[in-house]
């Protein structure tokens, strides 16, 4: 599955994007944040305040408890500040 | 029927308005919204401003967001333009221009989609002064603006 990050959370984590290889029971967007948390300093740090990180799955604005299955491409970034 | 570009380069609004009325006579009301970034930030002095953004989605949320103000309201026309990359005092970010029969249709969904933009389009702005790089946060006030148009109309 493609991950994608964004502003602060892409500067963060120190990537763009990445390809990674999910287990089983990581099935939400939650779990998707929880289990990215602990693969390391740098995510750690990016997703220490879970709350005010937005998703999207497949170019679509999606809630924290949204099933991740069949999703090709997630993004996480900061809360959107255009216009 | 609608027109929405993401871009590096500057917009001419005045152009922009002038093709979306050019050769027509159904149209009553044209109303052109231009966000202009601003030389301080909080009373700090800002060198620029560099919005980055997520470009496939932002074009798939402004179409989805056109599109439900085309629903809403009977508009004859419709022009979305924001930039991304770095961009200095005095100059443009984001261009809306709506264009409908009555004045009422084109200010409210110019509002609309302008409401949108800032808390639903995926970019974000990172403010650079003499100092530092920020990001800027996230207002409530710009989420609150937003809210209002998920309550029933009428």
């Amino acid at each position: 599955m493609k991950i994608r990050y964004f502003a602060w959370v892409r500067e963060r984590v120190g990537k763009t994007d990445e390809d990674i290889e999910l287990p089983p029971d990581v099935t939400t967007v939650s779990d998707l944040m929880t289990w990215l948390a602990a693969r390391g300093e740098e995510y750690a740090h990016a997703f220490e305040n879970p709350k005010v990180i937005r998703a999207a799955i497949d170019r679509s604005h999606v809630r924290p408890e949204a099933a991740i299955s069949g999703a090709r491409e997630i993004a996480f970034f900061p809360p959107m500040t255009g216009g | 029927m609608a027109t929405i570009r993401l871009q590096r380069e500057d917009f001419d609004a005045a152009a922009e308005a002038a093709a979306l009325t050019r050769g027509r006579s159904d149209i009553g009301a044209v109303v052109t919204f231009t966000g202009i970034c601003r030389g301080s930030e909080d009373g700090d002095p800002i060198a620029a401003l560099t919005l980055e953004h997520f470009a496939e989605m932002a074009e798939t949320e402004i179409t989805r967001h056109v599109e439900d103000a085309q629903q809403r309201w009977a508009l004859l026309g419709v022009t979305v333009v924001h930039r991304y990359g770095r961009i200095t005092p005095g100059e443009n970010i984001v261009l809306v221009v709506t264009a409908s029969s009555h004045r009422g249709e084109a200010f409210a969904a110019a509002e609309f989609l302008m409401d949108f933009l800032k808390t639903r389009a995926p970019f974000w702005k990172q403010v650079e002064s003499a100092k530092s790089k920020t990001w800027v946060e996230a207002t409530a006030g710009d989420d609150a603006a937003a809210a209002r148009w998920e309550k029933p109309r009428g």
